[in-house]
């Protein structure tokens, strides 16, 4: 069924009734040849990109719970391509162009908004630092603006510009940046996906791996053994865990992020921005909701929740920029665990074992490489060859010494 | 959170840094073992469950520790200092 | 405490039988409300009167207002639904100017004198809001229908489309200025925190009050009883009011028990960390004086005792959305706590006997019921009530409630006019900070309802309603029985439960969700979810209760689905033929009630944001009207400007020539400094020094260029052997804290039995560079030994005393290129230190520099700083990579080793100068090779620091270019494509000034 305005009329006029389910929920076949393990954003974008691009005809999304209901679901929203590094920025750009095109791609409103996201800076060294990276964005191409004290002022004027202990010089302004409606991403993709023949099965954990002689045969599930020709595992948060079933120890740690939303609130800011001297960026989605985040908790966790020692640093970091927040009340916090890598960026990679792909290790900035991330991995699954954008994201990266560290932390992934 | 430190009682964690797996302190030899800093520096167990890890009491008495922690449920199940912890695996000097 | 106690220790005392005023005509008698004493307020501009203990939901029904505002997304009149912080209709704008306050419910504001109210979201007024035509196209706007259109044509979704969505959305409006009121956070610490104050947790307060235990009572309202003060029952054979009141005189007596109403418990964190705000203000129209709005209270209790009641769930049917449509245990309360009519015809809607306790409640007061409607067969009807038997299935009246529809049982349908309906779907214990970590909820059919999970936090004990328990005496029970429990845990002795006598009336409810119909009935009030909604998102697929949440918005709006989110839940299992263990569950997230962001921050905001860390010369240089700069933490001084100099950069340079032509002198007290010893003190800086320093002869300093274990450089600075087994190091300002923790996990973890000790003493000395061909001569005059260059070469150090005597420590170690010193004294000596330097060195020249010029030497000298130092790059990367000594093992030598990070071609720093003396750099351009376009595959590298030299009368940089140690003497361009600009330059090496260091050892 194809969406559209006149479909919403239509629909309005005859009671509804047409609406069908968005998407299947298919029995499991014995064997299909390509299964992709983890119905979040980035394994149902890859069984779409799977269907759509390279022409797969039996494709099958398994997951455990249900669909979109880890990161994707639990993210705040944020899409840009203002990175620094070569082995990033390539990606994060083709990924930012997937974006601009994905509503007319899925036939599906996720309300990508192009709001901008602005990187405020407070020092010479960051400003200097942000030079950097915001010639290194143009020279791939991306888009990006440096803004003076000024020009900051005049597009929020309602920051703390006079009375702050770490004042404003400026921002890094990325205008194509800005938020999509993170649920809507996962259903569009299933829907996609579906219409093009994927069987998304949810309720269907991964308890293991079959492998005989390197080569990977199939995948034991909750709902019975299903085999496969190839294996694509794309569920960050959880890699770790599902990988030691395939025996491999990971370059990774789980850990827990939280994010915040307010009350809904008449619109007061208009993009997306990020403090440059604590922890705290912010957007005000559709709804009316400020949406807002920090610092990971720091420690190892699988559990989907934080604690108050960040809860209180992000409100300061909040409040140190504007002021004006006092009197808007949080009114959610979750959390969400993140696959942090050891050098702060992903993988998309063969493995070891014949047959079995990996993709993880998406940090906090997962939601934003969805379109891509499902693209690249979806070329590696179909053609065994790396997609141009992504030829950096090896797990021998490290054995090499080409570490892609934005954040110039080292082997700490809680640093990231 | 709450530590249970061995000397100090119960502390907020917030007066601890988090470094990470306790198996930090198996550090390789340089000299005679290169071949194991990638696995060392590099690739993590990271379990969902029981797991020993690094915590400094930096807002405290500068204590390095290894807590004993659920990564799924936060319950802490002990904590000992790390100097013990390492030389119990055979550091020494 | 006291002071915020006392205002308020106990509940309210009633006043019998006031007259009916005309301005309060729904005010009827009793209630707990100070009838002797008048309080004004305004809602939207108009004045009323209430009474000290209304709300402004309560002084607003009692003046017979029933629309309060209007839903999120069609536009509908809304009043008011619930009385407690439940609430999804009745929310306001509280206050005016910079104290304006979105989205308050109008049920949980205290009324104060002068009290301003508006309502909200809508225009261009309540009763008259243009932006209901929503509710007229909402066949349209169904749930996710922005999800399947406003596609076309692409890009009218960010410019036409979503502009006016996000006008219409959003409810309440911030004030966009600062808020003016501080707040505050504190610690507390208790054996038992008791959350609520109802009839469960007063009795568990007093258990374990009167065990010995320290207990603190928090509880969310401002008059503590819970529904002891909304019902009628009797506790002890005085009235649930009196028994409250004494209980919390009792408790409030004691010295081991904190009493804390205002108070609301917003989460649950791990092992036993509850995290409390208390509303200390928000009952007066601005703090008084010294006094927080609110403060954010971290909790630490062994144990917690869960007694936060119960929250009625509303019943689905067509147009149940009305104002005048409300709780039946509002209704009670509204005329019980605050002697006020909910109407004056009120009707019944409910599934179970709260209904006809309703029913007798309002009659005892005079109020018509006209009707009590419940859809069970088997219903005990008692004599006097309207028993009506069937179901609501409509409403009428636009701005308020004017009748029902009701179908009987026999099916015979009749309208009945009404202007209140009270609505009981049955009570949902009040469960949620139990499901805070993580730990869902559990379906108990026997009373239609979750309750908390066996996995709940360790030590969070539900009592009472929140229980299950929902008789007064079940709640007196089990607050008794659960609280003696937890304090004997504890190791104290619980005396024999003196619980007085109370009902204990068994539950008696059908599970009934809604009633089917034609019409648009609600589920969530605020986000207008309703019943069509849910069919909706079964027919399309998003069963998981996580997808009909997600898609229609259901539970997501300002009351996070208090009373809609078992009603969702139960219609979807309707829809799937499946229980509601099988459709789901409810979860809940931290805060239980929305918390305002400034009680979250506390005092850390604006220039208290975080700490100020000062240098000893701060004031000094203050007095010399220093610019300062933020570094980290700390504030240095940046430059002096002299009278007559207009821009930073005379004072700059000026400060630059005269350090290199006579002396000067600047503050470096920021570096970290770390005193290390003990017998293995120079094998263990071995092991973190990439390169040796226990060849190092005492009296001597060494550069160290310190790695992390990946290889890449962590830091550099100077140590200085000062004997033996005595070492001192210094670090760059930013990676003081780093390298100690670094430092001491080696020490402890990796090396447990080296003889080492550390000890950090950034804080302990104030020390200062003093640089430039007058160097000596100047401290010459301070220093009490001799400081000649045979006595104290280049590299040299030592203990010495200054001015007569003072301890310090002399270190001739050069950032600057110069001849130069750091000389280090106690801290508290270092103001008078630097105004001695000043005082000696007049005839000398002596200029004191700030950080500015600090970075123009070291540029001049190519020194690395943390632009460079950027924790990417490696010895090897900045030129120093014979300083990685393979012959020891040391922190990072291995991997500093791997291939990619030992190219040949690799980056190199080097030094840039433009081809054109006059040309203006940029720090972060790029350089492209002349003719090559602008591209990342022409990217040879970046400008990483960027000064304008005053020796050399043009700017001069630092930077990384691949292969850039074999590129000397080549052209490339300096792009800065962000302002458009190029500039030519040519590499050159890094050391722009005395390359060969003479005059270090000058």
């Amino acid at each position: 069924m194809k969406f559209s305005g006149w479909r919403v009329f239509r629909e309005a006029l005859t009671g509804h009734r047409g609406w069908t389910a968005n998407w299947r929920d298919p029995d499991p076949k014995p064997a299909y040849d390509i299964i992709v393990v983890g119905g979040g954003g980035h394994g149902l974008a890859t069984a779409f990109y799977l269907a759509k691009e390279f022409e797969q005809a039996s494709v099958a999304v398994l997951e455990k719970g249900w669909i979109g209901g880890g990161n994707a679901g639990r993210n705040t929203t944020i899409i840009r391509s203002n990175y620094l590094l070569d082995g990033n920025e390539p990606f994060y750009e083709f990924s930012m162009k997937l974006w601009e095109g994905l509503e007319q791609d899925l036939n599906y409103n996720a309300m990508v908004s192009q709001r901008g996201i602005l990187n405020l800076f407070h020092t010479d060294a960051q400003r200097d630092a942000y030079t950097r990276r915001g010639n290194a964005m143009l020279l791939h191409g991306a888009d990006a603006e440096l803004l003076d004290r000024d020009q900051v002022r005049t597009m929020y004027p309602f920051l703390n510009f006079d009375h702050a202990r770490f004042p404003i010089k400026g921002g890094l302004l990325q205008r194509r940046g800005g938020t999509a409606r993170h649920d809507a991403v996962a259903w569009g993709y299933a829907r996609g996906a579906d219409m093009r023949g994927v069987d998304i099965i949810q309720n269907c954990g991964v308890t293991g791996f079959r492998i005989e002689n390197g080569k990977v045969l199939g995948v034991e599930t909750t709902r019975g053994y299903i085999g496969a020709k190839k294996v694509g595992v794309a569920v960050a948060g959880n890699s770790s865990r599902v990988m030691a079933a395939a025996g491999m120890r990971l370059p990774i740690e789980s850990h827990v992020l939280q994010a915040f939303v307010s009350e809904g609130l008449k619109p007061v800011i208009d993009g997306v921005m990020t403090f440059g001297a604590g922890h705290f960026y912010v957007s005000q989605s559709d709804k009316g909701g400020l949406v807002f985040g920090g610092d990971i908790d720091g420690y190892n966790s699988y559990a989907q929740r934080g604690n108050l020692p960040v809860i209180e640093d992000v409100a300061e970091g909040g409040m140190a920029l504007m002021p004006m927040i006092g009197r808007a009340r949080l009114l959610r916090t979750w959390g969400g665990v993140m696959d942090m890598s050891m050098d702060g960026s992903p993988f998309i990679d063969r493995t070891g074992v014949e047959g079995l792909y990996f993709n993880g290790g998406w940090c906090y900035g997962g939601f934003k490489a969805t379109p891509a991330s499902g693209y690249c991995f979806a070329h590696l699954l179909a053609t065994d060859r790396p997609h141009a954008t992504a030829t950096a994201y090896r797990l021998d990266r490290f054995k090499r010494g080409a570490m892609i560290d934005e954040k110039g932390q080292g082997a700490q992934p809680n640093l990231h | 959170m709450l530590i249970p430190h061995p000397l100090l009682g119960p502390r907020d964690a917030q007066e601890f840094t988090y470094l990470g797996d306790a198996a930090l302190i198996d550090r390789p030899d340089g000299l005679t073992e290169p071949e194991k800093f990638h696995d060392y520096a590099y690739l993590r167990d990271n379990p969902a469950g029981v797991h020993k890890e690094l915590w400094f009491h930096e807002q405290g008495d500068r204590s390095w520790l290894v807590v004993t922690r659920n990564t799924v449920t936060h319950e802490i199940l002990g904590a000992v200092l790390a100097r013990d912890t390492a030389r119990g695996r055979g550091r020494s000097k | 405490m006291t002071e915020v106690l006392r205002d308020t220790s106990g509940v309210l005392t009633g006043q019998d039988a006031a007259p009916v005023l005309a301005s309060q005509p729904m005010r009827v008698t009793g209630g707990l409300v100070d009838r002797s004493r008048s309080v004004r307020f305004t809602f939207d501009g108009k004045s009323y009167t209430g009474h000290p203990g209304d709300t402004l939901a309560s002084a607003l029904l009692a003046s017979g207002v029933k629309l309060m505002g209007r839903s999120f997304k069609y536009h509908r009149p809304r009043g008011v639904l619930s009385a407690g912080s439940e609430e999804p209709n009745a929310l306001v704008e509280l206050r005016s100017g910079a104290r304006r306050e979105p989205n308050t419910r109008a049920t949980v504001a205290e009324l104060y004198d002068g009290l301003e109210a508006s309502s909200q979201n809508h225009w261009p007024t309540l009763a008259f809001d243009a932006m209901a035509v929503n509710d007229w196209l909402s066949p349209f706007f169904t749930a996710g229908f922005y999800y399947k259109t406003f596609m076309w044509p692409a890009a009218f979704w960010e410019k036409l489309y979503e502009p006016i969505i996000r006008r219409a959305a959003g409810l309440g409006t911030l004030s966009r200025e600062p808020d003016p009121d501080a707040y505050d956070k504190g610690f507390l610490h208790c054996d038992v925190l008791v959350i609520g104050a109802g009839p469960a947790g007063l009795m568990a307060a007093l258990t374990a009050a009167r065990a010995g235990a320290r207990v603190i009572l928090a509880d969310e309202d401002f008059a503590l009883g819970g529904r002891l003060i909304a019902e009628t029952h009797e506790v002890g054979g005085q009235s649930g009011a009196g028994w409250a009141t004494s209980a919390v005189a009792e408790l409030a007596g004691m010295p081991n028990v904190r009493v804390m109403p205002r108070t609301t418990i917003m989460g649950v964190f791990d092992h036993g960390v509850y995290s409390a705000v208390e509303r200390v203000s928000d009952h007066f129209a601005a703090p008084l004086a010294g006094k927080p709005r609110q403060v954010l209270w971290r909790v630490y209790a062994k144990r917690a005792i869960l007694a936060a009641g119960a929250l009625e769930r509303p019943i689905a049917f067509a147009d149940n959305d009305r104002p005048g449509v409300m709780m039946a245990g509002a209704v009670r309360a509204y005329l019980n706590r605050w002697g006020v009519a909910a109407g004056k015809r009120v009707a019944l809607f409910v599934n179970n006997d709260d209904g006809m306790r309703t029913a007798r409640d309002l009659m005892a007061r005079g109020v018509e019921v006209v009707a009590v409607v419940d859809p069970r067969r088997d219903i005990r009807r008692q004599a006097g009530l309207p028993h009506m038997l069937g179901v609501v299935t409509g409403t009428t009246g636009r701005l308020g409630l004017t009748g029902i529809n009701v179908r009987r049982i026999d099916g015979r349908e009749e309208h009945v006019v009404c202007d209140a309906l009270a609505v009981s779907g049955g009570w949902n214990p009040t469960v949620a900070l139990t499901a805070h970590q993580s730990a869902r909820p559990v379906w108990d059919e026997k009373i239609s309802a979750f309750l908390a999970s066996p996995n709940a936090p360790a030590g969070l004990i539900p009592v009472g309603a929140a229980a299950g328990a929902f008789s007064t005496h079940g709640a007196l029970a089990s607050g008794a029985a659960k609280a003696a429990e937890a304090v004997e845990a504890l190791g104290f002795r619980a005396p024999a439960a003196d619980l007085p006598q109370a009902e204990d009336a068994p539950v008696r409810i059908a599970p009934f969700w809604h009633v089917p119909g034609k019409g648009r009935a609600w589920v969530d009030f605020q986000n207008d979810v309703t019943v069509k909604d849910v069919k909706l998102a079964h027919q399309e697929n998003f069963r998981s209760v996580e997808h009909l949440k997600r898609y229609t918005t259901l539970g997501m709006a300002t009351d996070q689905g208090k009373t809609s989110n078992v009603l969702g839940l139960a219609v979807m299992a309707e829809l799937t033929g499946q229980s509601i263990p099988e459709t789901g569950t409810t979860m809940f997230r931290p805060p239980y009630t929305p918390v305002a962001m400034g009680v979250l921050a506390g005092r850390s905001r604006g220039e208290e944001f975080k700490p100020t860390r000062l240098t000893p010369s701060h004031k000094w240089a203050e007095e010399r009207g220093a610019v300062f700069v933020e570094v980290g933490m700390w504030l240095r001084a940046q430059w002096f400007p002299r009278p007559g100099e207009t821009t930073w950069r005379e004072s700059v340079d000026r400060e630059v020539l005269a350090t290199r032509k006579a002396v000067g002198v600047c503050d470096v007290t920021t570096l970290g400094k770390i005193d290390i010893q003990g017998t293995d003190a120079g094998l263990f800086l071995d092991r973190v020094y990439a390169n040796t320093f226990s060849t190092l002869p005492v009296g001597k300093v060494r550069y160290g260029l310190m790695l992390r274990e990946d290889g890449i450089v962590m830091d550099d600075g100077t140590t200085a052997r000062m004997g033996e087994h005595e070492y001192v190091m210094t670090t760059t300002t930013a990676n003081a804290v780093p390298v100690f923790r670094h430092l001491e996990f080696c020490r402890q973890c990796l090396w447990p039995d080296l003889d080492v000790q550390l000890i950090s003493t950034t804080e302990a000395w104030a020390q200062f560079s003093v640089a430039g061909p007058n160097a000596r001569a100047l401290l010459s005059r301070i220093v009490d030994q001799d400081i000649s260059d045979a006595a104290f070469p280049y590299m040299a150090c030592g203990n010495v005393t200054v001015c007569g005597g003072l301890r310090a420590r002399l270190f001739r170690i050069s950032f600057s290129g110069e001849m130069a010193y750091e000389i280090a004294v106690p801290t508290r000596y270092g103001d008078a230190l630097v105004r001695e330097l000043m005082a000696q060195g007049q005839d000398l020249g002596v200029t004191p520099y700030g950080t500015e010029a600090l970075g123009v030497l070291r540029v001049e000298k190519g020194h690395v700083a943390g632009n460079e130092l950027n924790g990417q790059t490696t010895a090897l990367n900045m030129g120093l990579g014979k300083m990685v000594s393979k012959k020891k093992d040391s922190i990072g030598m291995v991997l500093s080793q791997r291939e990619e990070l030992v190219r040949e071609d690799g980056l190199r720093l080097v030094g840039i100068k433009p081809v054109d003396p006059a040309a203006q750099l940029k720090a972060g351009s790029h350089f492209i090779a002349l003719g090559k376009d602008p591209v990342a595959a022409n990217d040879d590298g970046w400008i990483t620091s960027l000064v304008h030299s005053p020796h050399l009368r043009h700017q001069i940089a630092l930077g990384y270019l691949k292969n850039g140690a074999a590129r000397m003497g080549e052209r490339l361009r300096a792009v800065n494509l962000l302002a458009k600009t190029e500039v030519e330059v040519e590499i050159v090496s890094p050391h722009f000034i005395d390359p060969q260091g003479e005059r270090l050892r000058g």
